[in-house]
């Protein structure tokens, strides 16, 4: 059964490198694992203008409530992805990842 | 601040024709409209200036608005009328399977009107009680309740007004399910020193509450109490039923002993195509059914001996009803704009605003009525985008994410949807008690029908118009509304059709057309990817509403449950079009095999693509690599894919041009596929992976072109239109548009 280890820095750095496109199979398995829909919030993006501003913002899943918006405004959805990644990685291993 | 939601009574109207429209304001009173003429999407800066063509029309600037509600909720409903509200004790009985009796109270059955406090009432109580409650105004309402229900299972339920004995009797008797769940029958009893009042309307799932303050479903009247789960078999007769008479009200067919007392048998089996519920008791008080509630389901008697609901309708007399079925908002319209004599066939919209939020009404402009004005035919996926609409549930949870690989991303017009869930949900969601949705509606507000927002269907779609536009501006655009209703005729005077990125619900008066029109020489331009998939039923009276059964195979979000694979709307069985031997492959010659989201490729160009036949295509076109660009994630090769398949009926002669490559973990085979779980499904390992563009000629001198790929559309307008896919997409219409036969290879 896979589960988190908070030493594989080598996954974070693959994320960061490639958020999207092919990835090895212990990266795929972390971002399943960070995905698992659960009764906790999660992060969404809402546009602010199509193709060049989005503002970071949380669900409530099942809610009836819009996004709920934070101030994390981005300007390259590659950023936003690993924004995200990294306060995952942080609830998932108790700490911060040690690069950013 | 003031926000506004608007839709039309049409999608598709002809020079001449009026559209009209009806608009909800959100906390103000006015707002302004304005028609467009729509050319190109809104998506950012790498794509074509967004530039809606202002049209002039009478309707367009600032308007008085209000807000108006939307009643959402299904329910069935009989005219007022003295046999239903019998003067002395009565019996009412129906076979009851609630899907969520712990909501909260539930009306099932009778003439109850919560604002008088009048009439009688089948319900679940508060508490998910069989309950039965009987009223002559405030202050003399009397209650009787059983033991909790259980979820999903089948009970006869049976309650009495004993006038002689001032007494209200309930009888709960649960059915055997072939299972070993321990529940007996049980009754309950209570004083009741009063008749019940005359009530309301006699309603099934739903109780009156009065007359509307806003639109109203049916009758001037507002309804509440909406109950989740079947009904199946009502009765309701004079006296009261003991045991015996009870098992008799159960029977079907209808015992003929119970002619004395019977007052009405509503058999839900009967007419089960339209919206009537057929009494087939002796005064024959036959009612309606609102805002479409499920018919075709498993009855309380059902089986299994058969699963088609038209060979063996007496027991498939079950209506689902759920509180969020809906299938018009019944708002008053607006505004109206009639299409001017001459105006170009297009595609438009009308922009509604208030306080700087847009909402749009897109519609379709085709040209004058039996006429074409083009060769060329930009086929709008009409189906398609009934389907999809107001998909709430890809919000809603994470799963969205690990399907698609990436953050999901809404914006202001996705929030108003989670806002008011009562614009009401797509065949993509699940009702609030858990079964799939089979019905979706045009006729209330959309939010994902629009030329901003997520790239998908309809928004996506205007990539293929901003590159007609591109070309000089030289279509038409029809609607596959007009093709189901209309068939060949539609497509007879073009020479090519075009369709959308995503053209996936097809009715066989659909494909029949299509076939009809490529054996007499017309050629497709088949623009995406997830083409003619599943099949759909169109209601037999109310345009704009589509049925989906999500039988057996299938990418889907909800499958249905077991018996219930034949569409209501047409008694055709539902599901995948390779279930139906009719394989997207066959007509297009490629079919549905991956999906994923996070990211697009790119085609590679095949030895196939020097053979003399298609030299034509790649005039100008030297690159390996095909669409290794693009304004959706990246390349033209993605999202949804397709390939050929020559066990499903890829002709031999098709020649695969170009072959993507390169897809991601998030791409796996599609279910159908995968008959035995292998774990070598995903494209970093499995070869079948790719979307295929693909050619091949028609017996009548036609042609296919098919690009395999929802993405394609999304590459075109890149890098200014300079780019290799664009040249070759272009070449295979000019070529398409010539009126020289494509012969037949040897």
């Amino acid at each position: 059964m896979f589960q988190f280890d908070k030493t594989r820095l080598d996954l974070a750095r693959e994320f960061r490198a490639t958020p999207w496109g092919e990835h090895s199979p212990d990266l795929q398995y972390l971002l399943s694992l960070m995905r698992r829909p659960g009764p906790e919030p999660y992060h969404v993006l809402i546009t602010d203008r199509p193709g060049e501003r989005w503002t970071l913002a949380t669900m409530q899943p099942g809610s009836k409530s819009p996004p709920r918006r934070t101030n994390m405004v981005f300007t390259d959805l590659r950023a936003a992805e690993w924004h995200v990644f990294r306060l995952r990685w942080a609830r998932l291993a108790g700490e911060e990842l040690p690069f950013e | 601040m003031n926000r506004v939601m608007a839709y039309c009574d049409r999608w598709t109207v002809a020079p001449g024709e009026t559209v009209r429209f009806m608009v909800s304001c959100l906390g103000g009173t006015s707002y302004t409209a304005q028609i467009l003429r729509l050319k190109q999407p809104d998506a950012g800066p790498q794509a074509t200036p967004f530039a809606p063509e202002p049209v002039d029309a009478p309707c367009n600037g600032p308007h008085d608005g209000r807000f108006q509600a939307i009643p959402i909720g299904s329910f069935a409903v009989v005219p007022a009328h003295p046999a239903l509200a019998p003067a002395g004790s009565f019996t009412l009985a129906a076979h009851v399977f609630p899907t969520t009796p712990a909501k909260g109270r539930q009306a099932i059955m009778g003439t109850w009107c919560e604002v008088s406090q009048t009439g009688y009432a089948l319900e679940i109580d508060g508490q998910g009680r069989l309950a039965f409650r009987i009223g002559a105004g405030p202050g003399r309402v009397a209650v009787a309740t059983a033991a909790p229900l259980s979820t999903r299972r089948w009970y006869h339920a049976a309650a009495s007004y004993d006038a002689e004995a001032g007494a209200i009797i309930l009888h709960q008797s649960p059915c055997s399910d072939h299972d070993f769940h321990p529940e007996a029958p049980a009754t309950a009893t209570a004083p009741a020193g009063f008749a019940p009042g005359a009530g309301g309307p006699l309603a099934f799932a739903a109780h009156s509450a009065g007359p509307a303050a806003g639109p109203s479903p049916w009758g001037g009247l507002a309804f509440a109490g909406h109950f989740n789960g079947r009904i199946d078999s009502p009765r309701l007769c004079a006296g009261v039923a003991d045991a015996a008479a009870r098992a008799l009200l159960a029977t079907d067919p209808l015992n003929a002993a119970l002619a004395a007392s019977l007052i009405a048998a509503w058999d839900f089996s009967r007419d089960i195509p339209t919206e009537t519920i057929t009494d087939i008791g002796p005064r024959r008080l036959h009612g309606s059914i609102v805002n479409l509630p499920t018919r075709a389901m498993r009855g309380h008697n059902w089986t299994g001996r058969e699963t088609n609901w038209t060979r063996a309708p007496r027991e498939y007399g079950a209506i689902h009803f759920h509180d969020d079925d809906l299938v018009d908002a019944c708002w008053a319209p607006d505004f109206a704009f009639t299409v001017p004599e001459g105006q170009r066939s297009g595609v438009y919209a009308a922009r509604v605003t208030a306080d700087g939020f847009d909402f749009w009404v897109p519609f379709f402009v085709r040209p004058p009525r039996g006429a074409a004005t083009s060769k060329v035919a930009f086929l709008a996926s009409t189906a398609t985008y009934t389907v999809y609409l107001n998909n709430r549930g890809r919000f809603l949870s994470l799963l969205t994410e690990r399907y698609q690989g990436r953050v999901m991303v809404l914006d202001e017009i996705d929030s108003l949807l989670i806002e008011f869930p009562e614009m009401g949900l797509s065949t993509y969601d699940r009702h609030s008690d858990g079964s799939g949705v089979s019905y979706s509606s045009r006729h209330r507000p959309l939010q994902n029908f629009r030329p901003t927002g997520r790239h998908w269907n309809f928004n996506l779609d205007l990539f293929i118009v901003d590159w007609l536009e591109k070309l000089g501006g030289d279509y038409d655009v029809i609607t596959e509304e007009d093709l189901h209703t209309e068939g060949l005729a539609l497509l007879e005077p073009y020479s090519v059709v075009l369709t959308g990125s995503h053209p996936e619900y097809d009715s066989l008066a659909m494909l029949d057309a299509f076939e009809a029109y490529l054996r007499r020489g017309g050629r497709l331009m088949y623009m995406g990817g997830n083409g003619f998939y599943w099949r759909i039923a169109h209601h037999p009276a109310r345009e704009g509403v589509i049925e989906v059964r999500r039988a057996e195979g299938g990418v889907r979000a909800w499958d249905t449950e077991p018996g219930e694979a034949f569409h209501s709307f047409t008694g055709e069985y539902g599901g995948l079009w390779r279930r139906n031997a009719r394989a997207p492959q066959r007509l297009a010659g490629v079919g549905f095999i991956s999906q994923g989201f996070d990211h697009c490729s790119y085609y590679r160009r095949t030895v196939d693509a020097a053979d003399p036949r298609v030299a034509w295509m790649f005039a100008g076109v030297e690159d390996e690599l095909i669409g290794d660009f693009g304004i959706l994630q990246g390349g033209a090769a993605g999202l949804e894919i397709d390939a050929v398949d020559p066990r499903l009926g890829t002709p031999p002669h098709a020649l695969v041009v170009a072959r993507s490559e390169n897809h991601s973990n998030t791409y796996e085979l599609v279910a159908e596929e995968v008959l035995i779980p292998h774990g070598a499904t995903d494209a970093v390992i499995n070869p079948d992976i790719h979307a295929d563009l693909t050619f091949f000629e028609t017996p009548g001198g036609g042609a296919v072109f098919s690009t395999g790929s929802i993405a394609y559309a999304g590459s075109l307008a890149w890098n200014g239109f300079d780019n290799n896919l664009f040249r070759l997409t272009t070449n295979v219409l000019e070529r398409f548009k010539s009126p020289m036969p494509f012969p037949l290879p040897k």
